[in-house]
């Protein structure tokens, strides 16, 4: 089979319109995600015990259960109950509330990293709660967060193809359909497996290099 | 129709595919720890070309969804005259997968075995190999057993994805379930909850078990 | 290493009365930084070589280059009248293979600041393992002298003990036992006793002594015990900068050092005590 170089130079305008859809969903899913997982993280930490109990055990069901079948479950459901969700909004909200259980586990570890001695200097100047977590803690805890939230930065960009088995139309979902109608896959699932690494690799090192600034520039 | 008379009409379609799920499960783990051993190692070696070719692997396989990879794999590899059965196709693809992302477990954690390891073993005269399979790798094994329980469950859910290319998993009878009766709940609910049981009171649970006895042995227990 | 005119250095130490361990004309630098300036130094069979000096004078160096955990820049070393770090070839000197290396290395034994003891087995395991394994000696025969030399260090007791479970001054002299089961011609100790706390360093050291009263091994070793050196050594060398500044017995050199440098390291250190 023959590499087409003017088919992929006719095709590359779809697709770069449909990465640019790709990079919205994920965007639009990280800023979900990025806010659940902070009232998700907030939930665990409350003196009330069923909330943590609970809200803990769903952040392990998110997390243990495939993001396709949550995609699937959240575009599904809601016609039985009489709620026509679009595909974009069906999908975003699955991989948003995915992620944020992910999300919601690196904040955690970044709390859990301060060490206990820095509470307890914060009571000795008798600093409120809140203050405390303003001014002490999350300076302390979001350094090493960096490094995960860049991760699943990246991760829910790579998770988005998932969109497309319920038509969200980014990247997998044009080059299926070109290669539906031309019975030929070799040059769109390669294209869109170069644009990821296009896309993945520079973030990733990016991230990197921002975690390494924001270390420095935090003194750690 | 009650959850009862609707787990009495599709339950056995659903065992079914958890079946194939959890086979789909063991073949890509088993996949995956010789994939992530071998670039892992080889990630580590002195050999630029070696080291190099690993750095490709990895980055690419991380770097692109696993999906585009089972596509690729699927139906790009037989134009190039590697043609596989959707079965396989499946767990090879998640496991070529998931090892990219634990060949960094397994090097890092071959890193973070303490240098004076590796010293003390020179001084005992032991040949490289012997320092890797006598001295190192056991105590890397412990210190990348608690991030395998995490990818090991990627793996699982990574599995559902073969659905995509018609491999009759658990993922796939509930998308056929749904799509004949339209009981979203009941059919994709029962899925989720079928997975979560699986991943939290036998995978985790397990794996827990491993990394005691690990540890145990080690003597660190 | 290259520009080096290899044809000075004989291409094996022969005569009557050969050092156990040369340097010739060693060198070794990071960098820019030299830590070694050609180090001359003749350790004799069975003598009991201290190594003293400031921090940074590079003295723990000097052990792991004849371990061959550093690498040389130039010179060479010779262990039992052949070349370490070089093999001949065609007549000359080149860098050693691993295979040479391997084999001369195994006259040579360490012991480490920080132990190093295999974690993931028991202190008899540990010292089974060099024997078994490099020496391919049966498991049978390497239990017998592993637990001889267990005992000889006072651990026989701990012998299914893992490290984790036994105090530092415990471990070090299995690590002591773990070197000694490998049969080295050479023992080198590398400030065994800086980890431990104060009232264990005496049961490592009294190992260390039993091992110069009984056994014919040639040793070296760095250690900031100084009544310890004083006591036990047949020489001592005082390490500044790169280079011997002053050696000689431990009389000479505690008593009546003439240079300025180990005058001013020898009141530092006494005066801290």
């Amino acid at each position: 089979m023959e590499w087409r170089w003017s088919w992929v130079w006719e095709l590359l305008p779809q697709f770069i319109d449909a990465t640019g859809k790709t990079l919205l969903a994920a965007g639009g899913g990280y800023l979900i995600a990025v806010v659940l997982g902070l009232v998700l993280t907030l939930a665990q930490r409350t003196p009330w015990r069923p909330v943590t109990v609970v809200v803990r055990e769903l952040v392990e069901f998110i997390r243990s259960t495939p993001l396709l079948l949550q995609v699937f479950f959240v575009f599904y459901v809601g016609p039985q109950f009489g709620i026509n969700l679009s595909p974009w909004t069906s999908g975003l909200i699955a991989i948003g509330v995915h992620y944020a259980a992910y999300l919601s586990e690196v904040y955690r570890g970044g709390i859990e990293n301060v060490p206990k001695g820095q509470w307890e200097a914060a009571t000795a100047i008798n600093m409120s709660t809140v203050q405390t977590y303003r001014r002490l803690i999350i300076p302390q805890a979001l350094p090493p967060a960096i490094a995960g939230m860049g991760n699943y930065l990246v991760g829910i960009f790579k998770d988005t193809p998932m969109l497309s088995v319920i038509g969200v139309a980014e990247l997998m979902h044009t080059a299926n359909s070109v290669g539906a109608l031309s019975y030929r896959y070799l040059e769109p699932y390669t294209m869109v497996g170069v644009l990821f690494l296009a896309i993945s690799l520079p973030t990733a090192f990016f991230i990197a290099r921002f975690e390494k600034w924001v270390r420095r520039k935090m003194g750690m | 129709m009650s959850y009862i008379e609707f787990l009495q009409d599709y339950g056995g379609r659903m065992v079914d595919g958890s079946l194939i799920t959890l086979v789909q499960f063991v073949l890509a783990t088993v996949v995956s720890v010789l994939v992530a051993l071998t670039f892992g190692l080889m990630r580590l070696a002195s050999n630029p070309a070696v080291k190099g070719f690993a750095t490709v692997y990895v980055e690419i396989f991380r770097g692109t969804s696993l999906l585009v990879q089972l596509f690729w794999i699927f139906f790009v590899l037989p134009l190039f005259g590697i043609t596989m059965d959707k079965f396989t196709a499946g767990f090879i693809a998640v496991g070529l997968n998931m090892g990219a992302y634990g060949a960094e477990l397994v090097r890092g954690a071959i890193l973070a075995v303490p240098k004076g390891q590796w010293e003390a073993a020179k001084a005992i005269n032991m040949t490289p190999a012997q320092r890797m399979r006598r001295i190192i790798l056991p105590q890397a094994l412990v210190i990348m057993l608690p991030p395998w329980g995490n990818l090991v469950i990627e793996i699982l859910k990574g599995t559902a994805l073969v659905a995509l290319i018609s491999v009759t998993d658990l993922m796939f009878q509930a998308r056929q379930i749904n799509i004949s009766t339209f009981l979203s709940v009941q059919t994709f609910g029962t899925a989720l909850i079928i997975y979560y049981v699986f991943a939290r009171f036998c995978v985790t649970p397990f794996m827990r078990a491993v990394e005691r006895r690990m540890a145990f042995k080690i003597g660190r227990a | 290493m290259t520009t080096e005119d290899m044809s000075q250095y004989p291409l094996r130490l022969e005569g009557d009365n050969i050092p156990m361990v040369r340097f010739a004309n060693v060198r070794k630098s990071y960098g820019a930084l030299t830590v070694l300036d050609h180090l001359n130094l003749d350790i004799d069979m069975g003598e009991m070589v201290t190594i003293i000096g400031p921090s940074g004078s590079g003295k723990t160096t000097v052990l792991r280059m004849l371990m061959t955990l550093e690498t040389i820049n130039g010179g060479v070393i010779y262990v039992d009248g052949e070349p370490l770090t070089h093999m001949e070839k065609n007549g000359v000197l080149v860098p050693a293979n691993p295979a040479h290396i391997r084999r001369i290395r195994s006259k040579i034994g360490m012991c480490f600041q920080h132990f190093n003891l295999f974690p993931h087995m028991t202190a008899l395991q540990n010292c089974m393992e060099g024997p078994v394994q490099v020496l391919g000696m049966s498991k049978k025969e390497a239990e017998e002298r592993s637990l001889e030399l267990l005992d000889m260090v006072g651990m026989a007791d701990k012998a299914n003990q893992y490290p984790s479970r036994l105090s530092g001054g415990q471990q070090q002299r299995v690590a002591i036992a773990r070197a000694l089961a490998m049969r080295p011609k050479v023992m080198l100790f590398d400030e065994v006793t800086s980890a431990l706390d104060p009232e264990v360093i005496g049961e490592v050291t009294n190992v260390i002594r039993k091992l110069v009263d009984a056994h014919s091994l040639t040793m070296l070793m760095v250690t900031h015990q100084m009544g310890f050196a004083r006591d036990i050594s047949d020489r001592v060398c005082f390490f500044h900068s790169g280079v011997i500044a002053e050696q000689g017995s431990p009389a000479e050199l505690f008593g009546n050092p003439q240079n300025e440098r180990t005058k001013q390291f020898l009141n530092a250190v006494l005066e801290s005590n």
